[in-house]
This record gives structure tokens, sequence and C-alpha cells, in this order.
């Protein structure tokens, strides 16, 4: 059985155990009419039975599942003839792969049959002696499977064995049930955890593997960024220099185009939400913001590439200046245009948490509203709207589809927003589609961009975070 | 404060020179300066409300210049050929018997009947021979894909040999493309040359050339050629990602925020929790992508661009958005429901699950739907564990090779043919129409819920 049947198997063998369960606490009560004489409901002995059933299995053929390939495979290492056991792991990861793709095909028994009939000679030898390996590799795989179906098997079975046979009028189903659901709720929260430690230590783990080969120092403070690593070892122009300070450049040049569209937009939009427009408004307002926002990042990367990039060249050159066809104006403006909702809900946040007496005592004073807004609301929202832009910035240094599809390739160091820059997102796409290997330094760049990324952007929010926390303590 | 303090002491400073000059009272200068507040006043209204027009304008901008783009894609023109199923041509033998015959079918050569049909449509009468550059230029005109067209009709109908049929084929994208731009009829166009302008002036005036709805788009898979690509391999691919999606973070998520909200006793390892999952909803989507790389297919070895794959990713990073607005559900139930069940003599579990969890429904839902659209529209992560492959077929199982909608979008975004810019058009609208669906759905929901 494969492990989707299984599953399923499995899914109805839980089913099945809580009709079961049920039967069985209402046998010891001594049939349904003197179910009262239970502790607990028989629907809580069902489902105790069923989670009993479940869950060990399920868990059993999950480890079963991701330790199976690396058994095997050791398993057939041992078998393989001397000659290809010496052989580097690269070379041996060559020869599996091939062991493997000639198990996949149906045909092995034939082709041993076929090519013991002729002469033997050495090229024939060593194609034999694959054959039989992926035969050996092929009957592990079934006897691996015909294992794990039946422990899988055994372990729902024997563990739903013991359980009923504790059952009794006392016994407290609902209790343990009831452990096992907290149990339960205690793993999906900590989900969150391992997937911080996931992010953690894959990308720090790759990242100290990158700068054994390149110093941390060239890294970050290098101006030459031309990931090419040569193939061959005299191979002309593929040195491959790791400087990220062009990435950077270009991150940081398009998050601030970004931010001087998105910020003065989205504040101006807040404010005048939340202080001047009727409800009217606000009715058609709100939803179009929740358009903007809710509009995937490749729709503004196509935007930006096939309509906004051409338009502001033409416009460009017709004031006579040369505009790069994948300028980081253009994917700054789009990436700022899909930050303003962002900015503009936040700082309404911001704005409205002030007091409401401030604003009245301003204004009982004979300021006007607009004198109210810039000398009493903002001072006050200032720490909220600041982390508001915090929030905004780190999200537009971690964009990726928008400069991806509008910005590009080239590493320039400019600060010139009608040329081409790139991004440290971009370059990460670049490093990992495409042919890769993995533990080529190009490969491993993309993690180390990655770490950098991930620092950046977390200190972004934690900093964001405590700024606005600082604030609340105040009014509160 | 001190603000206040200081604009006072400056406020009698500038009274007491005003009582020295005795020529303006207060009244007076504030009544001068009133004007000119006003203006600013006016001024600032006018600023914010051009910053709201503004982004109309961009909401507009962007859903027009998408469906003006995206309106070719759904229309594409045939052609009316003549096609000859001559024996020779096919290189069958018609005496054969109907067996053998239906066998040969399969392997005929119809290259051959469609060029040597397209040649005799066009150098009868006046006209002179072909030449081989004219030949080129002819079979040009016309779909790969017309040969199977050819196939499929004679192996439906195979008493068609050896007669003359009339058949309805699709044009090349860049014939397509060229018809949908008006130009003027018989003139060159955008990589259509004169010659072959003229051909097609010929063909439109001998009314064999139709526009239809484009229904391929929605049946076929992806492709090279433009005018046989279509979004059903993305569709479902997206459609299984969602699944996987959906079928984790939605339990995995409200479980969490269950346990943060009810169960969890305030302490050190919750406040971590709690910090973690705020940081992590702020994590750019690249990031979890790396995860997904390292990780899932690199340690557990799952399969590469496999929607299973692609889920999980997705899960893990609309988990955070989930947890805390189920958290937000949670915490809106009044405690009065919770003290009332536990008087009765219900278990903390029991509260749980059969008094608050149904009453924070519609506030987990929408927040669930929130995440799912969120995972709809994601590229950069998916473009991380391979799901950017070229595949033709259509995935059929969690385990198959995918792609999805976004992805698609960047594939072809990306393609140098023209063609393909409607085609990307159109699939973006496809996607903003699921997400419109989705939301719709999401508010139906929530207010059917909140009846009850």
């Amino acid at each position: 059985m494969n492990s989707s049947l299984l599953f399923i198997t499995l899914l109805c063998l839980t089913f099945f155990s809580y009709w079961f369960g049920v039967k069985r606490s209402l046998k010891v009560a001594g049939g349904a009419e003197h179910k009262k004489n239970l502790t607990c409901l028989p629907q809580q002995f069902g489902l105790l039975t069923a989670m009993v059933c479940g869950l060990p299995a399920l868990i059993t053929l999950l480890i079963f599942n991701s330790v199976e390939n690396t058994i095997i495979e050791q398993i057939l290492a041992t078998t393989l003839p001397a000659n290809i056991q010496a052989l580097s792991t690269i070379d041996l990861g060559l020869y599996l792969n091939n062991i493997r793709s000639i198990a996949s095909s149906e045909t092995i028994t034939n082709l041993i049959k076929s090519i013991e009939n002729q002469s033997l000679n050495n090229a024939n030898l060593a194609t034999l002696e694959q054959l039989k390996a992926a035969l050996t590799l092929k009957e592990l795989h079934q006897q691996v499977t015909w294992l794990k179906t039946s422990l899988v098997l055994v372990v729902a079975i024997t563990s739903v064995i013991v359980l009923v046979r504790q059952f009794s009028i006392t016994f407290k189903a609902r209790q343990k049930a009831e452990a096992i659901i907290r149990t339960l709720l205690v793993a999906s929260s900590g989900i969150a955890i391992l997937t911080t430690l996931g992010i953690v230590i894959s990308v720090l783990f790759e990242s100290i593997q990158f700068f054994r080969s390149v110093p941390p120092t060239e890294f970050m403070f290098g101006t030459q960024w031309s990931p090419q690593t040569a193939m061959r070892v005299d191979q002309i122009g593929g040195s491959g220099s790791f400087g990220a300070v062009p990435l950077f450049a270009g991150t940081l040049l398009i998050t601030f185009i970004a931010m001087l569209l998105a910020v003065p937009v989205g504040l101006m939009i807040a404010i005048y939400l939340s202080q001047y427009a009727n409800t009217k408004l606000r009715r058609v307002a709100k939803p179009m913001l929740e358009v903007l926002a809710g509009i995937p990042t490749v729709v503004y990367g196509f935007f930006a590439a096939l309509t906004v990039a051409p338009v502001i060249r033409n416009l460009g050159e017709s004031f006579g200046l040369s505009v790069a066809s994948e300028s980081a104006l253009a994917a700054g403006l789009v990436m700022g245009t899909m930050i303003i909702p962002f900015v503009s809900s936040l700082s309404e946040d911001a704005i409205s948490a002030v007091p409401e007496s401030l604003k009245e005592a301003s204004l009982g004073m004979g300021a006007t509203k607009s004198e109210t807004v810039i000398k009493v609301l903002l001072p006050a929202a200032l720490p909220g709207i600041v982390g508001a832009i915090l929030l905004a910035i780190s999200r537009a240094i971690g964009e990726t589809m928008i400069v991806v599809m509008a910005a590009g390739m080239a590493a320039n160091l400019t600060a010139n927003p009608l040329d081409s820059v790139t991004t440290v997102t971009v370059q990460i796409v670049t490093l990992l589609t495409g042919d890769q290997e993995f533990d080529s330094p190009k490969t491993l760049a993309a993690f180390a961009l990655g770490l950098m990324l991930f620092i950046t952007t977390l200190g972004l929010n934690i900093l964001a975070l405590k700024v606005v926390r600082k604030y609340r303590e105040q009014y509160d | 404060m001190t603000n206040s303090i200081k604009s006072s002491t400056d406020n009698t400073q500038m009274n007491d020179s005003i009582q020295q000059k005795s020529t303006v009272t207060i009244t007076e200068k504030v009544t001068k300066s009133l004007k000119k507040r006003h203006r600013k006043e006016k001024r600032f209204k006018i600023v914010g409300l051009l910053a709201v027009l503004f982004g109309f304008m961009l909401v507009l901008t962007l859903i027009t210049d998408i469906t003006a783009k995206a309106i070719p894609a759904f229309h594409q023109h045939w052609v009316k050929i003549d096609v000859d199923y001559k024996s020779a041509w096919l290189n069958i033998d018609d005496t054969a018997a109907a067996t053998q015959l239906t066998n040969q079918m399969q392997t005929a050569n119809y290259r051959k009947v469609l060029r040597n049909s397209i040649y005799q449509m066009f150098s009868t009468g006046a006209e002179k021979k072909l030449t081989r550059q004219d030949k080129r230029q002819l079979t040009k005109l016309f779909s790969t894909n017309a040969e199977f067209t050819i196939k499929d009709k004679l192996i439906a109908k195979p008493n068609y040999i050896n007669k003359k049929i009339e058949l309805w084929v699709k044009l090349d994208d860049d014939v397509d493309s060229y018809l949908k731009e008006d130009f003027p009829l018989g003139e060159a166009g955008l990589r259509v040359s004169k010659k072959q302008a003229e051909w097609i002036a010929k063909l439109s005036t001998e009314q064999r050339i139709d526009s239809r709805f484009n229904l391929s788009f929605f049946t076929a898979s992806d492709s090279r050629e433009p005018e046989l690509a279509g979004i059903k391999g993305a569709l479902t691919g997206t459609l299984l990602t969602m699944f996987v999606t959906l079928l984790l973070s939605f339990p995995l998520g409200v479980a969490g925020a269950i346990y943060l909200e009810e169960f969890a006793p305030k302490n050190r390892w919750t406040d971590i929790i709690e910090i973690n999952i705020n940081n992590l909803a702020a994590v750019p989507s690249i990031v979890f992508g790396l995860l997904g790389l390292a990780v899932i297919i690199n340690i557990f070895e799952l399969p590469r661009s496999a929607p299973l794959v692609g889920g999980i990713v997705l899960t893990l990073m609309t988990l955070p958005t989930i947890i805390i607005a189920s958290r937000a559900a949670i915490k809106a139930v009044p405690p009065s429901l919770r003290e009332a069940a536990l008087g009765l003599g219900a278990s903390k579990m029991q509260v749980t699950f059969s008094h608050v969890l149904p009453q924070a429904m519609p506030g987990i839902i929408t927040g669930g739907i929130i995440g799912i659209a969120q995972a709809l529209g994601e590229t950069a992560p998916l473009l991380m564990i391979g799901m950017v492959a070229f595949i033709v077929d259509v995935p059929t199982s969690i385990l198959d090779s995918a792609t999805v909608l976004p992805v698609q979008i960047f594939l072809w975004a990306d393609s140098p043919e023209r063609a393909f810019l409607a085609k990307t058009s159109a699939a973006i609208l496809v996607l903003l129409t699921l997400l419109l669906v989705i939301n719709i759905t999401a508010t139906v929901l929530r207010s059917k819920f909140e009846k009850k």
C-alpha cells in the first residue's frame, strides 16, 4: 500500500474506532439503557478511542516516511560492489540517481535477461551491475512498503485494544481525551516557534557555509556584485565577486522612492478620511483602499513593467533624459502605490487613538481643523505614525515580485532613479531559480542575502512595535 | 505643555507691544489673520481630498489598464481552409482493411496534407507558382496546432479520405495580433510582411476568417505558442495548493489561537510565542520560500514543484495572520458566556469547543479567508521551491509538478511574444475575479453565521 492509500485506510479505521469505542463503553455499562452508570458520555469514550487509534499511527507513518529513503539507500549502498562503494560522495550520488531512474521503469528483469544472453564484456558487466542494483532497490522498496503498512496498522490496532481493555464504569474518558486535545493545541501554537527556528537555522547554516568561502567583510562592504562562478577551473570571467553594497543601495533607493509616494499620500488619506470625510465618502474610500491592498504583488509587477516603465521612459525621453527601460523610478512608484493603504490604515489607527479631549481642547481654543491636525493630532500620534512608516519600510524592503519584474538585474551602484538598479530580493530569486548546484557559493549567497533581509525586517518590526508600545503607555 | 506656555508668554509680550502702539487691537489682528488661516485650512482640505482622489485614480487606472489589455485574449481568429485528404500526401494505403487503416491514420503525415492544401489554395487562378520563400511565409500564417485539428477530424470521420473538406483551424498568434490591431487591410504590420498581409486580405474578403470566443484559454494548459496557451494547468495547480493550505492552516491556526487565548498560562513561554507570531507576520514572504527550499525540499526530500510543498510553505506564511485574526475573534466573545457554561458544570474544553468557538466563528472565518486570499496571490516563495517550471500537463495529485496562477502570470509576463501580453492580462483578470469571489464568500458566510 502506498502512503496516500494507507492514510485513507487509517482515516477509515479511526472513524470505525469511534463507533467501536462507543459500543464498548455501552457494553461495559451493561447496555444502552444503563449508560447513566458511566462517569463519562459514550461519545467521549468514542472520541478517545478514535484519537488513540489515529494519532500514534499517523505519527509512525510520518516518521517512517521521512527516514524511509535514507535507510533504503544505505542498505543499497552496502550491497554494491566494492569499487563503487569506494567512489566519492558526489559520484556515488550520481550512481544512485542512475539506479533510481532505472528502477522506476517496468522492464528490469527483461533487460537483465537480454544482457545475460549476450556475450559478457566489461561494458555489459557494468550495466548488468547497475540493473541488478536497481532490482535490489525495487525489492527493497516493496519490502519497506510492506513493513510500513503492517507497522502502521499494528500500531493503530494494538493501541485501540490496549485502551479498550482498560474501559470500566469509572474510566475517565473525557479527562484523557481533553488532555490529548490540549497537547495538540499546545503543539499547534508551538508551530510558530518552530517556523522561526527553522528560518533562523536554515538561513544561518547556509550563510555560515557561504562566509567560509567569502569573507563577511567583502560581502558587507564590497562594491562589486557578479555572482557568476566558474564551472571549469580555467574559465575566464567567472571569478565571482560577492560585494553586496550595490544591492543594499539599490534596495534603499527603491524603498526611498516608494516611501516618497506612500507616506505623504497615505498620511493625507488617513487625515482626510478620519477628520474631514463624511460617511458616504468613507464608505466608498475604504473598499478602494482594500482593493489596493488586496491586489497580488505579481499584478503590480506586471503593471510596473509593462505600463508605468514605458510611460516614464517616453516622458523622460521627451525631456531629453536617458531613462533605463527598467528604471528604479517605475518599480519604486508602483511599490509606493502598493504601500499606500498600509500606511493610511496604520496611521488612521494612530490618529484615532489620540484622546478626543486633546482635539476638542484645541478646537475650543479657536484653532482651525488643519491647525488642530498639524499642531495637536499629528505630534500626539507621531510615535504611532513613525511605527507605521517603519513597518512600511520593512515591507518595501522585503517586497519581491514588483522588483523582480520591474527592476533590473544589473548591480549598478547609483543614486539616479532613472537608472536600473537591482535589489536583495531580486538577486535571491535570480540565484535560486534556474539551474543551481547546492553548496556552490552562488547558491549559498542567496541564503546570506536572505539572512540580511530577515535580520533587517525583524529589526525594523521590533523597533516599530517598541515605538508604538511606548506611545500607548502615555495615554492608557 | 512647554510649547503652550511659551506661546502664551509670546502672546503677553505681543499684547504689551500692541498696547504700547495701541493702533491695532487683538481682535483686529485676529480678524486680519483669519482670512489667511481659513485659506490655509481650505488648502489643507483640498490636498487631503486630492490624496483620496489620487487613490481612486490609481485603482481605476490599474483595473482599466489591465482589462483593456486583456480583452483581445478572450477571442481568437480562425480560418477556413480546404483540406485535401489525399492518400498519397497522408502516406496511407487506402485499399487496406479498415482496422489497418485506423492504425495508419494515427501515424499519417498530416503536416504534408496541411502544407499542400494551403499551397493549393493560394497557387490557383492567375497567381504564379509559389516560391520556396512564399511557401515558408504561407505556412507561418497558421498555427502549428492546425495539423492536429486536421488529424482529429480525419480520425473522427475516416470516410474523408481522398475528399476535399472545408475545415476551421487557428491562425498563428502573430496574425491573430495583427488582425486585432486594425491595420489597414493588405498593409504590413508588426511581424507580418506585406505579402502575408495580402494573403490575409484575400482570406478575409473570401469570408474565410472568423473571430470566435477563445475557449481554449480556459481548457488548455501552458504552451510555448501563445495561440494555444491556456490557464487550466495553473488553475488546477492553484486549487490543489489552496486545498493543502486550507487543510493545514485553518485547523492549525485556530488550534493555536484557542490555546493562546483560552488555555495558555500568562508566563514567559506564552509571551515568547506571542512576540514570535507578531514578528513572523512581518517576515517577507520570500524568506518562507528559503525555508521551504532548505528544510522541506533539501532535508525532508519532498518533491520539488509539488502543490504539497507549496501548500506547506504558504501555510507557514499565513499561519500568523490566521492566528492573530482568530485570537481577536475569540477575545471578543463575552466572558459571561464562558462563566455561565462553567457554572453549569461544563469542562473548560467543552466551554471552548461548544460555546466560545461557535460564537467566534464569523471572525475566525473572515481571518481564515483573509489568509487564504493572501496565499492565493503569493508568488515569491513559490518561485523558491521550483513551481516556476514550464509544465504542460495538468497536475492530478498534490505530488505532481505544478505551477499556480500568479506564477503563470509571472512567466507569461516575461515571454517575448506579443500575444502573451493579452494572455497575461486575462490571467490577471481571472486571478482578481477569484479573489473577489473569495471575498464575497467571506462576507456572505459571515452574515449567515451572525444571523444565527
